[in-house]
């Protein structure tokens, strides 16, 4: 066993133990993994809404009149496409192309954006960012005071007017806006991990559990349940979000990770790794993360099992579970291009013997529009 | 509260036996259940496996991860229960009856001296 770490809790961490999850350690914190059942909370957020603590998560103020350009400089999407209110998803990359992490960028203010990044990464972006910091901007690490949860599903929006009431200017898709809940600034942000609509929503822990039970009691006629990380990642895995530290790492660039699209190589600005990522996308990656299932009834993929073709192994899982939607196997892989066609049919390895799966296109899953 | 049958004995890793002569019946307890939770897949060792008591002889799979099952006394495995294949969760549903894993021809019953009681293992759980 390693030495004894102090677990991180949330806000939320007494209202959770009265709702009777389980608390499980995730990337230096105590979190519910489930309260009722990961099937149960997974098929809520899919047929109605559900509400998860995603407070462990990262929340970084960045502005002033050196902040577009520096942000531009530091991450891998275009942030002078960005309007005031709008968000989008971006990478930090080190020297290499690798991934340091994978973040949400709002543009608040002209000159204010705020950046929420994963749990584990914090420490480890906060001091990158620091690191190369002009004069003439401000950092500010609000992560430890702010409380943050996550309403999704086809129901999540109904119930947030229900919820927040008839002033609330609601966000349109990847936008975030700030009211005003009980005298206390709450912000939301139309983006989230599931797969499905919802909202994010942003606020100080001092109002987090009248905040977070007035939510659930408000939601209950719509079928709200409170779901745990458990369900978050099959949602996620559905519908083919990466994981930083499973399908993203420093090893992997996001042109590996399929995700070019979040990448600006047209922009003016450098970012680390920008040389790397040009000439992949000029010659060509060696491998790409695709989307796998399991052929036949068997034991469900999970990270870092072998993939095989013929006596050759040609990839590696990075995340993998019983897709509760589909009823088979899914997951995720980084492999050898020649392999990566949708179609193509591999034996992963698990536990000595080795099981066939295919070659998907991604997402599993997409919500009907 | 989770059921603890007091006729089984109990091994600190949450499988139970039923002993009956020279013959085990091994489980995983409704606690275990509870805390694996949606159980979509088991794989069982195959009849003949001779096994030491405290080895991996079997994994259980829910949603989240997979789960070794160790076996809680040394012998031979002589029969697995096939419905599990087809039923994985049946071990959360019923899993001191239809979920049971494997029989095991026991040879070194001395060993199940060292297993918990009903008791013994209740305390273990905190229940």
């Amino acid at each position: 066993m390693s030495e004894p770490v102090t677990l991180q809790k949330t806000a939320l961490f007494g209202a959770h133990q009265k709702l009777g999850a389980r608390l499980v350690e995730f990337g230096g914190w105590q979190m519910p993994v489930q309260y009722t059942g990961i099937v149960e909370e997974h098929k809520a957020v899919r047929e109605a809404a559900g509400v998860f603590d995603i407070s462990h998560m990262g929340e970084f103020f960045v502005s002033g009149g050196g902040a577009l350009a520096f942000l531009n400089g530091l991450l891998t999407n275009d942030a002078a496409k960005l309007g005031v209110a709008q968000g989008q998803y971006t990478l930090m990359l080190n020297e290499q192309g690798g991934v340091i992490d994978d973040l949400i960028l709002y543009r608040l203010h002209e000159e204010e954006f705020l950046l929420v990044v994963n749990a584990s990464k914090i420490d480890e972006d906060r001091a990158w960012m620091k690191k190369n910091l002009p004069t003439g901007v401000t950092f500010f690490d609000k992560s430890e005071a702010t409380c943050a949860l996550a309403l999704q599903g086809p129901k999540a929006l109904e119930i947030a007017r229900a919820f927040l009431g008839a002033g609330w200017p609601e966000p349109k898709r990847n936008e975030i806006t700030s009211y005003s809940w009980n005298c206390q600034n709450v912000l939301a942000a139309r983006t989230g991990y599931t797969g499905e609509d919802g909202v994010e929503l942003f606020f100080a822990n001092e109002i987090a559990d009248n905040f977070f039970l007035a939510l659930l009691d408000a939601g209950k006629p719509f079928g709200l349940k409170p779901c745990g990380l458990g369900a978050r990642d099959t949602l996620r895995l559905e519908a083919c979000l990466p994981l930083n530290g499973n399908d993203l790492s420093a090893m992997h660039t996001p042109i590996e990770g399929g995700l070019g699209a979040f990448v600006s190589l047209t922009k003016e600005a450098d970012f680390p790794g920008k040389d790397i990522l040009q000439k992949q996308k000029s010659n060509g990656v060696n491998e790409k993360l695709v989307a796998f299932r399991l052929l036949e009834k068997g034991p469900p993929p999970r990270p870092h099992y072998r993939l095989f073709m013929g006596c050759e192994q040609v990839g590696e899982t990075t995340s993998g579970a019983p897709s509760p939607t589909l009823g088979y196997g899914i997951g995720l892989a980084y492999v050898e291009v020649d392999e990566a066609e949708p179609g193509t049919v591999l034996e992963m390895e698990v536990r000595g013997a080795r099981v066939p799966v295919e070659v998907v296109k991604k997402p599993f899953y997409k919500r009907a529009v | 509260m989770s059921t603890i049958p007091a006729q089984l004995r109990y091994a600190a890793s949450h499988e139970w036996i039923k002993v009956e002569g020279e013959t085990g019946t091994v489980g995983i307890s409704d606690h275990a259940q509870h805390e694996l939770s949606d159980v979509v897949y088991v794989d069982l060792p195959k009849v003949g496996t001779k096994i030491a008591a405290g080895a991996v002889v079997a994994v259980i799979e829910s949603v989240k991860a997979a789960s070794d099952i160790f076996s809680p006394v040394s012998g031979e495995v002589i029969e697995v229960n096939g419905d599990l294949v087809k039923k994985p969760e049946l071990v959360n549903s019923d899993p001191y009856g239809a979920a049971w894993l494997f029989r095991l021809k026991l040879s070194a019953p001395a060993e199940l001296e060292a297993l918990k009681d009903a008791a013994g293992y209740k305390a273990q759980i905190g229940e």
